[in-house]
Order: C-alpha cells, then structure tokens, then sequence
C-alpha cells in the first residue's frame, strides 16, 4: 500500500479514475450520445434525403399530405430530434476547438444550443400543426 | 518520456489519467500534418460537411414552417428553392449530406476498432468519395424524374 501510493503521480484517487467521468464530470456521455444518434440519423436521414427529392415541384397540397401522413410525421418529428441533438453536439465540438476564449466559448455553444432547440421545435410544431389540425378526409 | 529532439514533439504530449505524460499524436496540427494527403483532408471535410448539414436544416425548418404556416409562405419556400441561388445550395446540400453520412459509417467502424491500418484507410476512404458521387447522382436523378 505504502508502495503503491508512492508510485502514484496523480492526485485523483484510484475511485475517481475508474469512474471514468473526468474534469467535465459527465465522462464519456457526449461521446456516446454523438454515436446513438448518429446510428439513429443513417436510415432516417436516407429515408429524408430521397423523400424529399421525390416531392421537387411539389404543389402544397400534396406537400401537407405527404408531412401529414403519420408514417411520415413519426419519422420528420424522430428526425429532427436525433438531427437537432447531433447538431448542437456537433457544433459544441467545434467551439470547444477553436475558441480559445472562455466567454466566446461557453457564450457561443449557449447560442448554438439555444437556437437548435428553438429550430426543432419550430420545426416539430409544423409537423404537428400539419398532422392533426387536418382531418384525415382531407388528406 | 524521454528529452524531446524535435521540437514537433511538444505537439504529441499527452497525458494518461494517472496524469503520467506520454507521445501520443493529438488533434491534425497544420505544422504537422500535410493537410492534402487523404486522411486529413477526409478528416476535415466531415467537419465541414456536418457544419453544412446544420446550415441545410435551417432551409429544412424554412420549408417546413412554410408548409404548415400556409399556401403563399410555401410559395416563396418553393419559389427560393427552384432559383438558380436555391438548385446550388441544395445540389451542394445533397453531396454534404451523403459525405457526412456516408463517413460518418466509416467514423462508427473506426469507433469499433475496425479499419484503422492504412491500406483499409484509402480503400474505405475512396469508397466514401465514390458513395457521395454515386448517391448525389442517385437523389438528383430521383428529384429531376419528380420535378419533371
């Protein structure tokens, strides 16, 4: 024990380290949450991509019945949660590269984070708006 | 670790979590690294493509809102979208996004340790840049035969 201690070139203690969770004291959570929704954003962001070059020249009839279809609005409204999160992820990532300054960093990954929650849920409440105000019949 | 000889070295310190320091290549350093071979430049381009998904999503949201908030806010969406400035920003939204996509497996493969040695490196790399060419192809083709 006396050895072991002597060895030791941290202060951190051998609990602390086999947490794992570091400085940021959330560990690894951003990392893996970048790779769930990643895996999450492969097949919704193919099926998006093609979707939507099927509706070029789309007159807004057939646009809000394709939005308002529920296959479709259950897979927009999942899209845009996963592609927002990966975002504002994403974007965290870059700031914390290359701003050097602690108020441009922290006020710049707020900024960003703040506008992709407003983003999903302007977004959301459109997908929502065009799904139930309209009477199936409609459709 | 032992006296650094090259002062390039002073970009490899890392350290363990005992706090212990040793040579590890950090984050691409333009001093260091040649920007134009393939790993890097493949490297920078998915931060690139990601920063121009994000962009893309704002038109997405655009579109979106336009549609639900009525017929002339979904004409002027449409109208943006069909212009010369519009077919451009989409046409390059479309290579992004399957860029980002389709490297974006690679990065998953590499998360599961696969794929790390160099031969695998380009093979996999060129497959990206092929996948993006083939597939914006593929969704423009898809998109013309809709439009037209």
């Amino acid at each position: 024990m006396a050895n072991e201690l002597a060895e030791r070139t941290t202060l951190r203690s051998p609990l602390g380290r086999v947490r794992g969770l570091g400085s940021s004291q959330s560990g690894v959570h951003h990392w893996w949450l970048m790779r769930v929704t990643s895996v999450a954003l492969l097949p919704l962001s193919v099926w998006l991509v093609f979707a939507l070059a099927g509706l070029a020249g789309a007159s807004h009839a057939e646009a809000l019945a394709f939005i308002g279809r529920p296959f479709n609005a259950v897979l927009l409204l999942a899209f845009l949660a996963a592609a927002f999160h990966h975002t504002a992820y994403g974007v965290q990532v870059i700031i914390e590269d290359y701003v050097r300054a602690e108020w441009g960093r922290i006020g710049g990954i707020l900024a960003v984070k703040g506008l992709c929650v407003l983003l999903w849920l302007a977004a959301s409440l459109a997908v929502l708006r065009i799904a139930l105000l309209r009477p199936p019949a409609a459709l | 670790m032992s006296i650094m000889k090259d002062s390039r070295e002073a970009t490899m310190v890392g350290h363990r979590s005992d706090g212990a320091t040793v040579r590890r290549p950090l984050s691409p350093h333009l001093q260091v690294y040649d920007m134009l071979q393939m790993s890097s430049a493949l490297s920078i381009s998915h931060r690139i493509t990601g920063v121009i998904w994000a962009i893309g999503l704002v038109f997405l949201v655009w579109w979106l809102v336009a549609a639900a908030a009525g017929p002339a806010a979904f004409a002027a969406a449409q109208w943006f979208f069909s212009s010369f400035l519009g077919v451009v920003l989409l046409l390059g939204l479309t290579a992004a996004a399957w860029y980002h996509t389709l490297n974006g497996v690679r990065h998953l493969a590499w998360d599961v340790g696969w794929g790390y040695d160099i031969p695998t490196m380009y093979r996999t790399g060129w497959a990206v840049l092929i996948g993006t060419a083939a597939l914006t192809v593929l969704t423009w083709i898809v998109l013309l035969v809709a439009f037209f």
